[in-house]
């Protein structure tokens, strides 16, 4: 491994020269944890997450990391990566549909513990039939945890928003965990064009006293309140102690915001800005909308597109003002309860404008044939279908 | 050009896989896009297979399997004889003025087909690669070759050159060094380098045939697609 000189975060984020490589979303991952100056890594295998903690072990082998381990199952290893922040530690894993869930009650936790880690999550069926393919359901289950819940598109959101979600989570007004998520083989196995940082550059290591409650000992928050749990007091302390903490966690939830627009350009993308329908998606469902953008253009239609990149905090008013003049909205997604669709409507004042779906789900792909449908729908638009399937 | 959006249909062991990939290296080679689609099913000898390529002079976003494609190739006429297709009929989901490559000797359409393959404007090219493979490379492992060699002779997306410099890389790797220590090493890499530059030029001759016979018969459309 060269030697790895430590840079300024913002100018790391920033500014730093970036060279292309043709990458998986699984490599884009690995190669952003290389340069977040983690220290420890705990993994445990599920597909299709299992190639980025692979990954991630050969980084730890050549001596990125400090320390990596196979943790027992997903509830041993997100327990562990909060006692590995708690005890100062810069830390990462990263998990799939069924561990996720193995492992939530550790990871919605884990902000209340105000437990600044990066988790990535790499979509996967989690409901029965048994499947490993990459619908994303999942993520509907993070959005009441209190984390910070970024969806990325490609292999460069994942690289971008792993290695910004390293410094975000730091952020004393933040300082609760990040779920960078993105669709399992999709992104994971596929290959796409990354612009990367020097890999001899790193991220300044972590300094666990830059904390709104320094862990100089047990008998302050956060640690008192684990040890000295507000159950074991009165109700009305439990109520009390519960309200003003989870308050505090949602509000460092909106407060990471003001990073997102510093680090990652903003909570949403706007593509033609002065559409008449829109196409509001996440993750990979806003690549194939941005197909749908292009081949709606070809026929005259106009078309636009809201890229949401962080579903938590959700950007109600950023999306509220796009979509004020829409006359509707077009929201494709990778699972059957339509979860972005729900959040769209709770933003927006009008939302009998808002056509839930396409959907598809156990993984299927979203053909963008199946958007351009609601797209004709939506500008009352027959067409006569030729095509057999 | 637009976009082509490929579905390649074969059989195991035909190589469907590695010839999606060689397509792809070669619009790279040629300065353009191309994405596939991670392969992750399980596949076996002479079972159904497929491929999915898209390829333009854009950079593409979209991901998942071709669907809806306006590029068919058949690999194996058991595609269509005998059903080995992830999809009944073998053109489900084929778009209006679409191109369908086959590998076969006969006319293995049957008529009520033809008749949406007409009505939704289909090209269709109808091509013995196995037969060229065994004429000119002396096996039929090289069938893919010539199909790949005919789509780029019709579309003629990329030059022979990018085409070879893929197909290069495919049975070469980038870094193959010749000198590697001792001697009798070195005389086992080159035996094998030699056979390895010998199936190249086989498959070279192969995909040149291929682009001979497009121009002959007048298959040759520079701006197949435009959507």
């Amino acid at each position: 491994m060269p030697e790895q000189k430590v840079v300024d975060a913002d100018w790391l984020l920033l500014e730093a020269p970036r060279e292309r490589k043709f990458i998986t979303g699984a490599q884009a991952m690995a190669e952003a944890v290389k340069r977040a100056n983690v220290d420890i890594a705990i993994a445990y295998p599920i597909t299709p997450q299992s190639e980025v903690m692979h990954l991630v072990g050969d980084i730890w082998a050549q001596g990125y990391l400090k320390d990596y381990y196979r943790a027992e199952e997903e509830y041993g290893a997100m327990s562990a990566i909060a006692g590995a922040v708690r005890g100062g530690a810069r830390a990462f894993s990263a998990t799939s549909g069924p561990g996720l869930l193995r492992g939530i009650e550790a990871i919605a936790s884990w902000p209340g513990h105000r437990i600044p880690a990066v988790l990535g999550v790499l979509t996967r069926v989690v409901n029965a039939p048994l499947s490993i393919q990459p619908d994303n359901v999942e993520i509907a289950y993070l959005l009441h945890c209190g984390m910070v819940v970024l969806h990325a598109e490609n292999q460069q959101d994942v690289f971008d928003f792993t290695l910004a979600s390293f410094v975000i989570s730091e952020k004393v007004d933040v300082y609760i965990p990040i779920a960078v998520c993105t669709e399992g083989f999709f992104v994971t196995h596929a290959k796409g064009y990354v612009n990367m940082t020097p890999e001899d550059m790193k991220l300044p290591p972590r300094d666990p006293y830059k904390a709104p409650v320094p862990p100089t000992d047990c008998e302050i928050p956060p640690a008192r309140i684990q040890r000295d749990a507000p159950v074991q007091k009165s109700n009305f302390m439990s109520y009390l102690i519960h309200a003003v903490w989870q308050q505090e966690v949602w509000a460092s939830n909106r407060r990471a915001m003001k990073y997102i627009y510093k680090y990652l350009g903003g909570p949403i993308e706007v593509v033609n800005p002065d559409a008449e329908v829109f196409i509001v998606a996440s993750g990979c469902a806003a690549a194939q909308g941005r197909e749908a953008v292009r081949y709606a253009q070809l026929e005259g239609l106009n078309v636009g597109l809201v890229k949401v990149k962080s579903i938590r905090p959700f950007p109600e008013r950023e999306i509220r003002e796009v979509l004020s003049k829409a006359k509707a909205v077009i929201v494709p997604e990778h699972n059957i309860v339509g979860w972005l669709a729900k959040e769209v409507k709770a933003s927006i004042p009008d939302n009998d404008k808002v056509i839930g779906g396409p959907r598809v789900y156990g993984g299927m792909t979203l053909p963008v044939e199946l958007i351009m449908e609601k797209v004709y729908e939506a500008f009352g638009i027959k067409k006569e279908k030729k095509v057999v399937v | 050009m637009k976009r082509y959006n490929i579905r390649i249909a074969g059989v195991g062991g035909q190589g469907v896989v590695t010839s999606a990939h060689i397509l792809g290296n070669a619009m790279s080679a040629a300065g353009k896009y191309a994405t596939l689609v991670p392969f992750f099913g399980s596949e076996k000898r002479m079972a159904p297979v497929e491929a999915y390529v898209r390829v333009s002079d854009q950079p593409i976003y979209e991901v998942g399997e071709v669907v809806y494609p306006n590029v068919i190739m058949i690999y194996h006429p058991q595609v269509i004889t005998h059903g080995k297709s992830y999809t009944m009929p073998f053109y489900s989901g084929l778009k209006e003025n679409g191109l369908v490559i086959i590998n076969t000797d006969v006319d293995i359409i049957p008529e009520e087909d033809w008749a949406i393959l007409k009505e939704l404007n289909t090209r269709v090219y109808m091509f013995p690669a196995t037969k060229l493979a065994l004429d000119i490379a002396g096996t039929e492992l090289a069938t893919n070759m010539a199909m790949i060699g005919l789509f780029f002779g019709i579309t003629r997306l990329v030059g022979f050159e990018h085409i070879e410099q893929a197909v290069r890389e495919r049975f070469l790797g980038n870094t193959f060094v010749a000198s590697g220590g001792t001697t009798a090493l070195d005389s086992a890499i080159e035996k094998k380098f030699k056979k390895k530059m010998e199936l190249l030029e086989k498959n070279m001759q192969v995909i040149k045939e291929a682009f001979r016979i497009a121009e002959e018969r007048g298959w040759v459309e520079e701006e197949a697609l435009t959507a």
